[in-house]
């Protein structure tokens, strides 16, 4: 192994330490249960924007995320109340079911760039609500409420998860299982864009003609990274659901979709784990500003604004001095 | 010689406007065919045409014998017919061995699910894809700025990796957009070398020029272009004397064309 990848993964496996084994100890021992909600929410949100991210990636404005994430969580809501699937099942089925519905959505409007996509993708949120409104199977307004916790996940008589209710804290349980799924998305991304098949949706961003005249399928590779961007939604979507056991038509609205891609902007289009820190300090920002009441949207825009003039290309893109850039 | 291109009474308006009309000629194996013109004459159309990224009003245009206009652009390069661009058309922020390297997408064997899980095709791909990159950098002079930005190429450097990409494709055919536009005279004769260094590699080439003295010291044979038509063919010594190719020159600006 080379030494920069040594160095790597032993970053890696040492930021998986201390989101697995530190930050629980930790709030165990404030007893700051709220933090666990909070940073799963973080987790989860920080999993759609990955998704996001990658679309940001082949050079296209995604501000349709949170239409996946309804339909994940709709999708994981259904399948458990209604037919009493266990949500271990459902949650992949949400992820494969928003895939399929974004390679629908995606065949016509992929075409379309710059301003034009990122309208069309943002009407398709307010699109998703509506249909969540209409549909019987999605009970409309009154969205569907009550959703049991996810019981235990078994394998050949194995318990791989216990049954949640049987946990002495629920919350506890969704942080590691958010935590999990964030740090293998993200394991995932990066091994996605540092392989050909990266370099190949790098090219899509910089310039769509000159790889469809090497031979790029460019708009297979558009359907592909829009259709992993969308599984990734979903299930964000789908765990949110379960989380806060009720899943309405506005549980994901315009402004989710908007704060998806603020999440990539603000931690760096550039780097795999941008939309990580992004969201960390997008959502701990806003929380943080809570105290300062009905300023509170006036000082948070104002400092994204400030942000995105001051470092175009994200918080990731801060050196120290003498640092050396290494991609 | 055998002909791989076949370009067959190729016509497309836009609008009331024919920007090629009823054009046809044929393309031999490995020669280098320079399609020339005055301004507006429909040789930008007409590489658009072949390859693929426009389709024709009527007309086709057949590679090996076999119709390929109207099929996307990306097949059309599959199948061996690949275009590069006008001036600056790279991938900017890749390195400029990276842009070779994706350049050899074609041969990739591995998949794309391959590529993400690092199966053996992927990496036996990575492998040679990156020695007939280091290859080409060398046969373009590009070597010494392997791992620059593409973005921060000088001007010579960056038409000589747009070839580079193009040889990268394996393509059959080559269409080169100017290729010496913007050049100096001792850029000029650089990239003439360049060219004929990637006929010798059994690449056909085809390309649109205004460089006329570059043209005639290239170019096995010479279509000439003018309102959309085709009004002369042939070598150059035979251009030369053309008189319909003279006036369409002399008729539109007096000055001197290099002839």
């Amino acid at each position: 192994m080379m030494p920069g990848k040594l160095a790597k993964t032993a970053g890696f496996l040492i930021y998986a330490a201390i989101l697995l084994i530190l930050v629980p100890r930790l709030i165990d021992s404030y007893e700051r249960w709220d933090l666990y909600y909070t940073l799963t929410s973080v987790a989860l949100l920080s999993i759609a924007s990955a998704g996001v991210w990658l679309t940001f990636f082949i050079g296209r404005i995604n501000i349709g995320q949170a239409a996946y994430a309804l339909i994940g969580g709709y999708v994981s809501a259904v399948m458990v109340v209604d037919h009493g699937i266990s949500f271990w099942w459902t949650l992949p089925a949400a992820g494969l079911f928003c895939a399929v519905v974004s390679v629908f959505v995606g065949l016509p409007i992929l075409r379309l760039r710059g301003v034009y996509f990122a309208m069309v993708t943002l009407v398709f949120t307010e699109v998703a609500k509506m249909v969540a409104l209409a549909l019987p199977i999605t009970h409309g307004a009154s969205g569907i409420v009550n959703i049991p916790l996810p019981g235990a996940l078994e394998i050949f008589g194995f318990t791989l998860i216990p049954d949640f209710n049987t946990l002495d804290n629920s919350r506890r349980g969704f942080y590691f299982l958010s935590v999990v799924l964030m740090l293998i998305c993200f394991l995932g991304m990066y091994r996605l864009v540092h392989s050909r098949m990266g370099r190949l949706c790098f090219s899509l961003q910089q310039n769509e003609e000159l790889a469809s005249s090497i031979g790029v399928n460019i708009s297979y590779l558009r359907i592909v990274a829009y259709a992993i961007s969308s599984f990734l939604g979903g299930i964000g979507g789908a765990i949110f659901a379960a989380i806060s056991q009720s899943v309405y038509p506005s549980s994901f609205a315009v402004a989710d979709s908007i704060n998806f891609m603020l999440n990539c902007f603000l931690g760096g289009l550039g780097y795999v784990f941008g939309p990580m820190l992004g969201t960390f300090v997008l959502y701990f920002g806003w929380d943080w500003l809570f105290q300062t009441g009905k300023y509170q949207l006036l000082i948070f825009s104002s400092i994204l604004i400030a942000l995105m003039l001051v470092l175009p290309n994200g918080l990731l893109s801060i050196r120290l001095p003498g640092w050396k850039k290494n991609g | 010689m055998a002909d791989v291109l076949t370009i067959d009474k190729l016509t497309r308006r836009f609008g009331g406007l024919y920007a090629v009309n009823n054009v046809s000629f044929n393309v031999a194996e490995n020669e280098i065919l320079s399609v020339i013109g005055p301004n507006g004459a429909g040789k930008s159309t007409l590489f658009k045409l072949i390859a693929s990224f426009l389709r024709p009003t009527s007309g086709e245009v057949c590679f090996k014998g076999e119709r390929i206009s109207g099929l996307a652009p990306h097949i059309v390069a599959r199948k061996g017919v690949v275009r590069t661009f006008q001036e600056t058309t790279i991938f900017r922020n890749m390195s400029v061995r990276e842009n070779v390297i994706i350049a050899h997408h074609l041969q990739s064997r591995a998949t794309l699910f391959g590529y993400f899980m690092g199966s053996r095709n992927a990496r036996q791909d990575e492998q040679s894809f990156g020695e007939s990159a280091d290859d080409i950098l060398q046969l373009l002079n590009l070597d010494h700025v392997a791992n620059e930005l593409a973005s921060n190429l000088p001007h010579g450097n960056l038409r000589a990796l747009g070839i580079a990409i193009g040889l990268a494709t394996n393509a059959t055919v080559l269409l080169l957009d100017e290729p010496f536009a913007g050049m100096n005279h001792e850029e000029t004769m650089r990239t003439v070398q360049m060219v004929q260094g990637v006929r010798d590699r059994g690449v056909t080439v085809l390309l649109v020029e205004h460089d006329m003295a570059a043209v005639m010291k290239i170019s096995d044979r010479i279509v000439v272009l003018n309102f959309g038509e085709k009004i002369a063919e042939g070598t150059a010594a035979e251009i030369q004397h053309d008189e319909r190719v003279i006036e369409a020159y002399l008729g539109i600006e007096d000055e001197s064309i290099g002839l």
